[in-house]
Formats: C-alpha cells, sequence, structure tokens
C-alpha cells in the first residue's frame, strides 16, 4: 500500500513496493498522459514533476515516493488553464505523432521553472528526451517562446 | 486537461472514431455509456447529417471530414481534410475528423478505397477522389439548397458554408441544407480547382489534431482500459524462426496478479495480468526453454560475409543498365572502386507495438494504431476464426510508426491470446525490450560501386552492385518478380515517376543479389531509397575529388538530363551558399536523390574538432509537384533529418547467436535537442505531378553530411553507423 500525493489529491494505492510510479499512476489511478517508451529511464516519455523537478517514472520504485511530496502529471499541470508552454505548443504546431510531447512538455515546464531564462546551450543540454519523429527544431523554439512569454506576463 | 480523470474508471478511445463506437450496438453497449451520451439513435444521426461518405455536416454546421488513411504524427490526416474542405467550400474554423474504420470500409464496398498508410502516400494516393468528393458536396449541397428555394444551382454562390442567392436576397448554411442534399444525387462529374486558386490547401494550417497531444487526453492504443480488461504481454523466440520448446507457468502463477500465462503459437508465450508491470514481473521470471534452431549460428560477422560474396556473385537481377559497363570497366585506364554497407535498423516509434481485443464465438473486435486497417481486419479475421463479417476493427491515432505497423504481426499475436480469454478484453503490449527484438528490420546491405574514368576526368563507365536482403521476398512474396525484390532499387531507375536516377552515365549497370538472412526485415521509412542515397552520393562525391572537381560542378555535368532532380540540388547549393566559403573549419556536402515520387536534396554544414563532429546546418529542397501544407512540409522534413541522422550516427542493430543484441535506447540510440542541425527547408513545388514528402528526405540526410565529413577530415565513411568510426586526426 502506498499513499501519494498526485495532482493535489490524496490516493492510496495496493502495489507492490517495486512497482515504478509510472505503472501506479497509470495502470492504479488511472491517469494514462504519462506514456511508457522505454522503461529504463532512456527516453523521457514517462517525465513527470515530483516536487516541481523533472522525473522519469518509468524507473522509479513507488517505494522512494513519500506522501508528502507533490506529484504533477500532464493531467495536472494545465488543469485550471492551459500552462504557457501547453499554449506556445499548440501555437508552434510543434507535436507530430504527439506520444512524448507530454514528456516533453513536463520536462520543459520543469526546466522553466527553474530556468527562466535559459540560453539554447542550456535547453539543448536539459532537454534529453526523445522524439522519433523530430519535432526538436520545434521544441527549441517552443522553449524559447515560452520562455519570453512567461517573463512578459510576470512582468 | 482536468483532474475530473482522477476518478474515471475506464477510458474509453474517445479520440478514434465517435462514430464508429456507435456503429454497431455491441460496441456502444460496451465501451461507450461513460463518454459519450446517447442523444439520438447513431443511425438517425449519420442519416441526418452525411452528405457523401467523406463529408459529414450537422445542423450546427460542423464539419467532419472523414480520414481513411493512418495518422501516425505525419501530418496527412490534416492535409487531407484541407484538400476536401478547398473543394467543399466550407468555413476552416468548423472542421474537424473522423477516422474511418475498415469494417465499415468492407461493407460499404470499399467507398473510402484504400486505406493503407505507406510509401508516402496518403496524399498523393487519395488526393484525386477526397478532392472530388469535396467538390461532389459542395455541389449536391447548392442543389439542396436551390431546390429549397427553387431557383437554378447556377445562380447560387457559395463562401465558407454559407450558399447566397444573390437575386433573391436568400442564404442559408451547409448545416441546414445536408440533410436534403444526402438525398440528392451526386453529379456524374465535377470540376477540380486549379491548385493555383486555393485558399486552405496550400496553406500553413494548424493540425486539427493537436489538442489533445498537448494535455495527456489523448488516448492510445497502449492507454486503452475497458471494464474487465486484462494486459497481456508476450515473448517470442528472440531468435526470429526458432520456436517456443516449453515454459513453466506454475513458476509463475501464483504471482500477484497473474491470472493466465499461455502458449500463443509455436513460437510465442504470454503472460496475462491485471496490470503491465504484473504481467512483466512475471513474464521476466517465467522459465522459458526456445528451441533456437540453426539460426542460432547467424551472427552480423556470418551475414556480412555472405553479403561480401554477393558483391562479385552472378546475378540477373538488373535495375539500370546502359551500353556495357562490364566491358568498358574491363579496359578501363582508370578504375575507382569501393564497397559499403548499410546496418540493420529498428523503426523503435516511441509508442511499443499493442493491440486491445475482445473475442467471443460471434465477434472480435480490436481496438489500436495500424497503417494497414483494412489488413489488420483480415488479419484479425484469420486469427479469430471467425468470418470477417463478424470482424470490428477500431482504428486509432498512432503514436509513431515509421513503417513497422504496415505488418499486422503484433495483431495477430493479441488475437490469439485473446482468443483464450473469451469475453475478456485483453490488451496486448510489448515491452520496448521485445518491440527491439521483434522489429521488422529496415534490409542490411553492402555495394561494390566501380567507375571507370578517362583521362579528362569524365565518368565512362559505373558499376553499381547491391548486395543485400529483400523486404518484399519476406513482407509481400506475391509480388516479387522473377529476379527479384521490385523496389530494390528505389532512385536507380532509369525513368519513371517514382524513383529515378538523376544521373546520366554513358555505361551503367546497376544489379542487386540477393541473400535473405533470418532476421525479419520490414519497410523502415525511406525504405530502401536510404542506402542507395548513401551509396550513389558518397560515391559520386567520391568520383568528384578523385578526379580534382567539384562535387556541385561535377553533378551538374551528369545531370543534364535531369531537370528536376538538378534543380533541387541548385536550390539547397544556391540555400546554404555554396560558391561562397563557408566559416573557418566548417565543411560542405552535397546529396540528392529521387523517391516517393518527389525530388528531394541537401546541403549540410559541418565541422570535426578532435575526432568529435558536430552537424552546424542543413538546408534541404524538396520538389513534391504540389504543397497542401507548408507547414507540416517543414515538419516532415527537418524530422526527416533526425531519422536519418540517427541512423547515421548511431543506428545499428547487430546479431549474435542469431538474436538482435540491442535491446532499448541504451544500446540503440537516436539523436536527440543536443545534437539537432538548423534545418532550412526550401520548397520548389513545380506542379504537374504529386509527390510524397514523408519519406524522400531520409534518404539525402546521410550523405550529405558524410561527404561534408569527406570534406572535413578527409576520411570517406563508407560502413555505418558513424559511431564505430573514429574521425579523429590520427
Amino acid at each position: 500500500m502506498a499513499r501519494l500525493n498526485i495532482n493535489g489529491k490524496f490516493l492510496d494505492v495496493d502495489v507492490e513496493e517495486d512497482t515504478p510510479l509510472l505503472w501506479v499512476i497509470r495502470d492504479h489511478v488511472g491517469l494514462t498522459g504519462t506514456k511508457y517508451g522505454c522503461g529504463v529511464g532512456q527516453c523521457g516519455a514517462c517525465t513527470l514533476h515530483v516536487d516541481g523537478v523533472a522525473t522519469r517514472s518509468c524507473a522509479l520504485p513507488v517505494s522512494a515516493v513519500t506522501a508528502d511530496q507533490k506529484i504533477v502529471t500532464i493531467e495536472g499541470l494545465g488543469a485550471d488553464k492551459p500552462h504557457p508552454v501547453q499554449e506556445v505548443w499548440a501555437e508552434l504546431d510543434v507535436a507530430q505523432c504527439g506520444y512524448c510531447q507530454v514528456g516533453m512538455i513536463m520536462a520543459v515546464s520543469s526546466l522553466l521553472a527553474q530556468n527562466a531564462k535559459p540560453s539554447e546551450d542550456d535547453i539543448r543540454s536539459e532537454i534529453s528526451n526523445i522524439c522519433r519523429c523530430g519535432t526538436y527544431p520545434r521544441v527549441l523554439a517552443g522553449v524559447q517562446l515560452a520562455a519570453q512569454r512567461m517573463a512578459a506576463n510576470k512582468g | 486537461m482536468n483532474t475530473k480523470t482522477l476518478s474515471r474508471g475506464d477510458v474509453a478511445p474517445s479520440s478514434v472514431s465517435r462514430r464508429s463506437f456507435l456503429a454497431g450496438a455491441a460496441a456502444a453497449s460496451f465501451v461507450l455509456g461513460f463518454t459519450i451520451p446517447p442523444r439520438m439513435s447513431a443511425a438517425a444521426q449519420e442519416a441526418t447529417a452525411e452528405v457523401n461518405a467523406w463529408v459529414v455536416i450537422h445542423p450546427d454546421d460542423s464539419i467532419q471530414i472523414r480520414i481513411a488513411r493512418a495518422e501516425m504524427g505525419q501530418g496527412s490526416l490534416t492535409g487531407l481534410a484541407q484538400l476536401v474542405a478547398e473543394e467543399l467550400e466550407c468555413d476552416w474554423s468548423k472542421v474537424g475528423f473522423d477516422l474511418v474504420s475498415p469494417h465499415e470500409n468492407l461493407k460499404r464496398g470499399k467507398v473510402w478505397r484504400d486505406m493503407s498508410t505507406g510509401g508516402s502516400r496518403a496524399i498523393r494516393g487519395s488526393q484525386e477522389y477526397v478532392r472530388t468528393a469535396g467538390a461532389a458536396a459542395r455541389s449536391m449541397l447548392v442543389q439542396a439548397a436551390a431546390q429549397g428555394w427553387g431557383v437554378k444551382p447556377e445562380e447560387c454562390t457559395v463562401a465558407k458554408g454559407v450558399i447566397t442567392h444573390a437575386a433573391s436576397k436568400r442564404s442559408t448554411t451547409y448545416g441546414a441544407v445536408a440533410a436534403a442534399a444526402n438525398k440528392i444525387a451526386p453529379p456524374a462529374q465535377v470540376q477540380l480547382k486549379d491548385p493555383r486558386t486555393w485558399t486552405i490547401a496550400g496553406q500553413p494550417l494548424k493540425r486539427l489534431d493537436t489538442r489533445d497531444k498537448l494535455n495527456g487526453s489523448l488516448v492510445y492504443g497502449m492507454d486503452i482500459r475497458l471494464p474487465g480488461m486484462l494486459v497481456a504481454i508476450p515473448k517470442a523466440c528472440p531468435v526470429h524462426g526458432g520456436k517456443l520448446k516449453s515454459f513453466d507457468a506454475a513458476a509463475v502463477s501464483k504471482m500477484h496478479g497473474v491470472k493466465h500465462v499461455l502458449r500463443v503459437d509455436d513460437e510465442t508465450v504470454a503472460v496475462v495480468a491485471d496490470t503491465f508491470w504484473r504481467a512483466k514481473t512475471a513474464l521476466d521470471a517465467l522459465p522459458v526453454v526456445w528451441d533456437e534452431g540453426d539460426n542460432a549460428k547467424v551472427s552480423s560477422e556470418t551475414i556480412a560475409a555472405k553479403l561480401r560474396d554477393g558483391l562479385s556473385a552472378e546475378t540477373n537481377f538488373v535495375g539500370n543498365k546502359t551500353g556495357d559497363a562490364k566491358v568498358v570497366l574491363a579496359k578501363a585506364s582508370r578504375v575507382i572502386e569501393a564497397d559499403y554497407s548499410f546496418p540493420y535498423q529498428n523503426h523503435a516509434p516511441m509508442e511499443v507495438m499493442s493491440a486491445t481485443i475482445r473475442w467471443t464465438p460471434e465477434r472480435c473486435e480490436m481496438w489500436g494504431p495500424t497503417q494497414v486497417a483494412e489488413a489488420a481486419l483480415e488479419a484479425v479475421a484469420a486469427a479469430s476464426g471467425l468470418p470477417i463479417e463478424s470482424c470490428v476493427v477500431h482504428p486509432m491515432r498512432i503514436g509513431g510508426s515509421f513503417g513497422r505497423r504496415l505488418v499486422t504481426d503484433y495483431v495477430r499475436i493479441a488475437v490469439l491470446i485473446a482468443k483464450q480469454i473469451p469475453d475478456v478484453p485483453v490488451k496486448m503490449m510489448w515491452t520496448r525490450e521485445e518491440d527491439m527484438v521483434q522489429g521488422r528490420f529496415h534490409p542490411v546491405t553492402q555495394c561494390r560501386m566501380r567507375a571507370a574514368l578517362d583521362q579528362a576526368g569524365n565518368v565512362e563507365a559505373l558499376h553499381m552492385r547491391i548486395s543485400g536482403q529483400s523486404i518484399m521476398a519476406y513482407m509481400r512474396p506475391s509480388v516479387m518478380t522473377a529476379n527479384g525484390d521490385p523496389i530494390a532499387f528505389q532512385g536507380l531507375m532509369p525513368g519513371g515517376a517514382e524513383m529515378a536516377i538523376g544521373y546520366t552515365f554513358p555505361n551503367l549497370l546497376i544489379d542487386h543479389a540477393m541473400y535473405n538472412p533470418h532476421v525479419r526485415p520490414g519497410a523502415w521509412r525511406g525504405v530502401n531509397l536510404n542506402q542507395n542515397a548513401v551509396y550513389l552520393e558518397c560515391f559520386v562525391d567520391e568520383l568528384a575529388h578523385a578526379t580534382g572537381q567539384d562535387p556541385l560542378a561535377f553533378r551538374r555535368k551528369l545531370m543534364a538530363n535531369h531537370p528536376k532532380h538538378l534543380a533541387v540540388l541548385e536550390a539547397a547549393a544556391k540555400g546554404i551558399g555554396w560558391d561562397s566559403k563557408p566559416p573557418a573549419g566548417v565543411y560542405r556536402g552535397l546529396a540528392q536523390v529521387m523517391g516517393f515520387g518527389s525530388y528531394v536534396a541537401a546541403a549540410a554544414e559541418v565541422s570535426v574538432t578532435k575526432g568529435r563532429l558536430r552537424i552546424h546546418r542543413i538546408v534541404a529542397a524538396t520538389d513534391p509537384g504540389h504543397v497542401v501544407n507548408p507547414q507540416q512540409i517543414e515538419a516532415q522534413i527537418a524530422g526527416s533529418f533526425v531519422y536519418g541522422l540517427s541512423a547515421m550516427l548511431y543506428g545499428e542493430c547487430t546479431v549474435k547467436d542469431g538474436r538482435i543484441e540491442q535491446e532499448n535506447f541504451d544500446s540503440y540510440n537516436v539523436m536527440r535537442l543536443d545534437e539537432m542541425p538548423e534545418v532550412k527547408v526550401i520548397t520548389v513545388p513545380s506542379g504537374g505531378f504529386w509527390g510524397g514528402v514523408g519519406e524522400p528526405t531520409i534518404a539525402v540526410a546521410a550523405p550529405a553530411v558524410l561527404n561534408a565529413v569527406f570534406a572535413a577530415t578527409g576520411k570517406r565513411v563508407r560502413n555505418l553507423p558513424l559511431k564505430n568510426i573514429d574521425l579523429g586526426t590520427s
């Protein structure tokens, strides 16, 4: 049994403690926005936030997460209103198949929360999620535009 | 994008054809209760809204354009809708889409034609009939309004879905007359618009299918959840062609959540559990004995040795022949010769194989991704043991595919599992490891290039011998010719509208010796164009350098008879600034090819510092004849470089003891954002033909960069991938 705080709600789930957080969220909680890509922390499709930090959930046992850690999934990111990264992603038509983009958006929103003005090199080294469709040029442009938007909104 | 999803019990794929779920009573009762409130009966709703098979218009003027080709990220869904909407003259802001199901297509006499989605054919293969459908619907809608008013249709005009009869100052909307239009006979013929007058097609419109990809609400095949559903994970003999000898079900059947341990077929076992992780944990612990057979003796080395034999073997499979290249080469004073190779690649789509099946003795239903919906339906029927009329396939939007789902192996396995658990919906999911090992691989080939040169540095003869695996011999044996695989010579054919070579040599022989290892091949985005372009474009570059000629000037001489090929090459060269010097330490390379009906070229700028390659910039030029959505073409072409350069840099599946060795992205690396060059896309549509966009550019990615690498280092890379090559200045 594990107690988790997911998107602002406490949930008790009956799972083996070695179950990766990804599968707890997908199969037990029923939130399928967070994707399975590789299962070994390589591709980033399973990225979510743990206390605001982008975390690859596919190889993270649920026992490593405590109830006082706030987990936010893609479903929680823009729950009240779309996150600026989601808005920019729509504006630039970033997604192709879209499968990796939820993880990409979680990685980017976490990066921008910690580094409001990332340089191009920062973005290139920090965002290591795999996209097989090859959306990287628009991802790069999207991060830069979202950073500008978020800075302007803060005024 | 709300937390309501937390409380939802089950996720039905509402992103899939809403109508297709409504279509069957069983489907409706099975899946629907919780997603779509049944307002009126499906039949009633359809009857009032369908103008023709492609166009559905609701009373509120919202429009659904039916899409029969698979959408896997390539964007053709939006392009096809644009083509219909252009002729329909509707309001684009009211356009949505609906995916067609193959069982409905079968029932309605293939009214949506060919649903298969490969060969960069989604747009070019359907443009004429979808435009015609849009034009026919427009005509029927206008006629319905005119009849209602008692005026002549030709007195009416249409703009953005509003029909106007100016003389009587009356107007109405498509939504108001759609039901009446449905009863009007389609016009015998329609006049399609001149593409130069397009206002919806040809425009850089946003995709129609983006929103639910950004908030996690799009239900992919991997995401389906149905009441009472179980999860199955299969494992097939890792040596292709090997057999499942035995497994010890008792060793894992008591593990938490495990429901079944099943023999699927003579080479596959599966564990069925209540969740993915429990199924996987049990499968990993399951003792399995394989009968790997003789293929277990095969390795990359043994395959390479056989392919090497093919470089000089006798063959009568000739793709292109002019004069007598062998005789000229035998007598030539100067011969340049080089051997190349291209390894196995896995498609590695982000979404691995999956399919959800519910089998009963009367009916078999599938939800899942496929590039060949009709073949998937046939596979469901064959594996289920039911007549095809009792089978249903709901194709879903796909998380990347690149050719992998042109085959239905995973559909068959899913049905064979579900058939053993009647009435229970079973979601079969592969692990990434299974997906990597049981891929349908980009075929392995080698190539021997030999050219005879005269004193002035002109090519007198060229012999290109490809030695390699045939995709079609495995995938579609019925299309094999007496001599070999009809797509072996992509980009090398003497002419035609699909895959013609862009050079003229006075003596030319391009031939192929086939050797088919046991590793199962497939159509990997770009297919045989990929290696053929590496071989020819790098070797042409070798000849230019060997004779001290500029690679562009050298190509121009060979391309005089190929103006469309040359035009894109010139556009790419101009775009990179070929005539001006690159920045210090930066070097350039070129490549061009024709494939999938389009002409493409690339110019790359690279630097190599202490053995480390950096790709700075690529300029790509494309002539696809017509442009339906320029910003989606740009996305496809930029993405093509990611796919092509991933293969060039890292892509290699090796064979040891008969098995593919690479099981995940840690050993099968792909390009990421840190290595992504700037890509500039130049589109030069010359009209008069329809070419594809999703694939051809992949083929110029590697040779353009490899030719730049030679310019930078003097090292000619002839064996991919680059990760195995030391570019250091030793």
